[in-house]
């Protein structure tokens, strides 16, 4: 059935107006307070390594992303793979439901436009809220590595950080789109956060037992098999695709992120880099299957959505 | 094909969740410039008729037409001529009054040059101009309601569909409230309200539907239900000084008894509105009118009249 208008009639207006709550918020706020201490404590507990261990490594600013002091767990990239998901469920948890509980969702519908709008709008909104946050975490990292290392970044360095940053929103994007999903199933937002919690706490312990599961379910006994099994269940959870993706990128001398068979090690000169295609064409499944996640979640909700009674 | 006197016709409307019928193939129409009531207990079918009529909520069967358009198809070209204020209203609690119209004002596509003005003046006409500016979350409850309607004044509807506007409101916010929908009808918009609270509304609603379990029991006006089911739709209250006019009053066509109900006064009980009969058989009586007053059937009566006699029925069969 063609419905009169466009679906996307009033898209701008939903977003600006969703913008305008997102950046006065008290969430906001909070979020500005985290970009600066994981900023500062990321370049600072990354710094003192990268001046002592690799002070002729070529690309010595991207080690300020996935380098860590000694005796501490966390390099900049690993708080980020923890931050992300929180802030982006954060974010998107209420977006509907709390619209179905304010009782403003049949008044905003009952304007002309279709429901298309406020999800696209909604989506967006939290989207690039989210894209402000890192590209000024992003800008922060880079300034405060210019000022403590007295370097500028390569020209491929700045383009592996901007393809970094790219990847880290395509990942918030994932879990932005999970946080909109329960916030559409569920009328309740502290159901719908903490389901989405409870998962997002699910695909972290994930990759633990993916391996017992390939073994219990496959038929097959030969060792490469299972292991591959097992990479693909991995895979089914955000965090391992946006640790191989990032690992690939910022670390040029990644040469795979499967296993690596002797026929892959002929003729190489290891620990050499790998040129930014390479690279990307490592992470590019990745990176695809980040950015397919998003929106396979986004359209799951969107179906959810467009089939649900409106009154509350 | 619709008339050109009715904004808004529905024909065998049916809806249904799960295969079980919670709106079973009503039909009525809403003429231009009448305020139509739907009424009835909660749980009816009135607020889902309402969705379906809007195009917020598919239609099972049969179809709606509102001011021409279907809401189905063409859900946009309705609910730009649409004005809905739900029940229990919501507003965006931390913007002002102004600011939540400044929002919906842009979704309505209302040019920025004349939005200021819409605001304002719609704020005005239901006395919320003086708090414009603050924040949503500090309003009472028939505020809220008040706002709701200011939102449909400046989308300068031709139909408002108010669902529930004077539930859980006071006496007063009540009657201010049903001052500024009467207000609507001589702006020439079209109402259509639901109410459960039938002696509220009772007073503003040119016709009603009253519902039952997804049906339309009865439908028409107060007079015509009040005459369907009691057998009187209308009380007049006489008062006249002077013998000889009672006989005539007695005689006059639709008049079903006349009853003292003091000094000089008498109850006249009719199927129709015999005020001006009443006084011309005074007048010609060589009487003196002192008061003539008419009230209809009370809703609240009608319609649980109508249900005894309907169990009455059931028994008996």
């Amino acid at each position: 059935m063609q419905r009169e208008g466009s679906a996307l009639h009033g898209v701008g207006v939903v977003f600006l107006k969703e913008l305008s709550d997102h950046f006065i918020s008290i969430r906001m706020r909070v979020l500005e307070w985290i970009v600066v201490l994981v900023g500062v404590l990321a370049v600072f507990n990354a710094i003192q390594q990268v001046k002592e261990t690799t002070a002729e490594d070529p690309f010595l600013f991207l080690k300020l992303f996935t380098t860590a002091r000694e005796g501490l767990p966390f390099t900049f990239v690993s708080f980020l793979s923890i931050l992300v998901p929180l802030i982006a469920i954060g974010m998107s948890f209420d977006s509907i439901n709390g619209e179905h509980n304010r009782r403003t969702l049949s008044r905003i519908l009952a304007q002309p436009i279709y429901r298309d709008a406020l999800l696209f709008g909604k989506f967006l909104a939290g989207l690039f809220t989210l894209s402000v946050c890192f590209v000024a975490l992003w800008l922060l990292v880079i300034g405060l590595g210019l000022y403590v290392l007295g370097l500028p970044p390569s020209s491929e360095e700045l383009v592996r950080a901007l393809i970094f940053l790219f990847v880290t929103i395509a990942y918030a994007g994932v879990w932005l789109a999970l946080g909109m999903l329960f916030s559409i199933v569920f009328r309740s937002a502290a159901t719908a956060v903490l389901v989405s919690l409870g998962l997002w706490l699910f695909l972290l312990i994930w990759p633990t037992f993916a391996p017992y599961l390939a073994i219990a379910a496959s038929p097959s006994s030969d060792e490469e098999t299972l292991i591959l099994a097992a990479q693909y269940l991995q895979r089914l959870s955000p965090n391992i695709l946006y640790g191989e993706t990032v690992v690939a990128i910022l670390n040029p001398t990644t040469r795979s992120l499967g296993p690596i068979y002797l026929s892959q090690l002929q003729g190489a000169v290891l620990g050499a880099p790998m040129p930014l295609g390479e690279s990307m064409m490592i992470a590019w499944p990745q990176i695809v299957g980040l950015v397919a996640g998003t929106i396979l979640l986004f359209v799951l909700g969107y179906v959810i959505f467009q089939r649900q009674e409106v009154r509350a | 094909m619709m008339s050109a006197d009715n904004v808004i016709e529905a024909q065998g409307l049916t809806k249904r969740y799960d295969g079980v019928a919670v709106v079973k193939a009503i039909s009525f129409s809403v003429a231009r410039g009448e305020i139509f009531g739907l009424l009835g207990p909660n749980g009816a079918g009135k607020t889902t008729t309402i969705l379906m009529l809007l195009g917020l909520s598919d239609i099972s069967e049969g179809q709606a037409r509102v001011l021409g358009h279907d809401p189905v198809r063409e859900p946009l070209a309705v609910k730009r001529r649409v004005g809905y204020l739900p029940d229990q209203v919501g507003f965006y609690d931390n913007l002002s009054a102004a600011d939540n119209l400044r929002y919906t004002a842009r979704l309505m596509g209302i040019d920025r040059d004349e939005r200021e003005e819409k605001i304002a003046a719609s704020l005005d006409h239901v006395g919320l101009h003086d708090v414009a500016d603050h924040a949503v979350q500090t309003f009472s409850r028939g505020m809220r309601q008040r706002l709701g309607l200011a939102e449909i004044l400046m989308k300068d509807a031709q139909i408002a569909i108010l669902d529930e506007p004077t539930s859980g409101l006071d006496p007063q916010a009540t009657a201010e409230l049903l001052q500024i929908i009467r207000n609507l009808k001589t702006r020439n918009v079209s109402v259509l309200l639901s109410s459960h609270l039938l002696d509220r509304v009772q007073s503003i609603c040119d016709r009603v539907a009253l519902f039952n379990k997804g049906e339309i029991a009865l439908l028409g006006t107060v007079g015509e239900l009040g005459q369907q089911v009691l057998g009187i739709g209308y009380y007049v209250d006489l008062e006249a000084e002077g013998a000889g006019a009672l006989e005539k009053i007695k005689s006059l066509p639709g008049v079903r008894s006349v009853e003292p109900a003091g000094p000089n006064h008498v109850r006249i009980y009719a199927e129709r509105d015999v005020r001006s009969d009443a006084a011309a058989a005074v007048i010609s009586a060589g009487g003196r009118l002192l008061r003539l007053s008419v009230e209809t059937a009370s809703l609240d009566l009608i319609y649980n009249r109508y249900f005894e006699n309907a169990a009455g029925a059931r028994h008996a069969a």
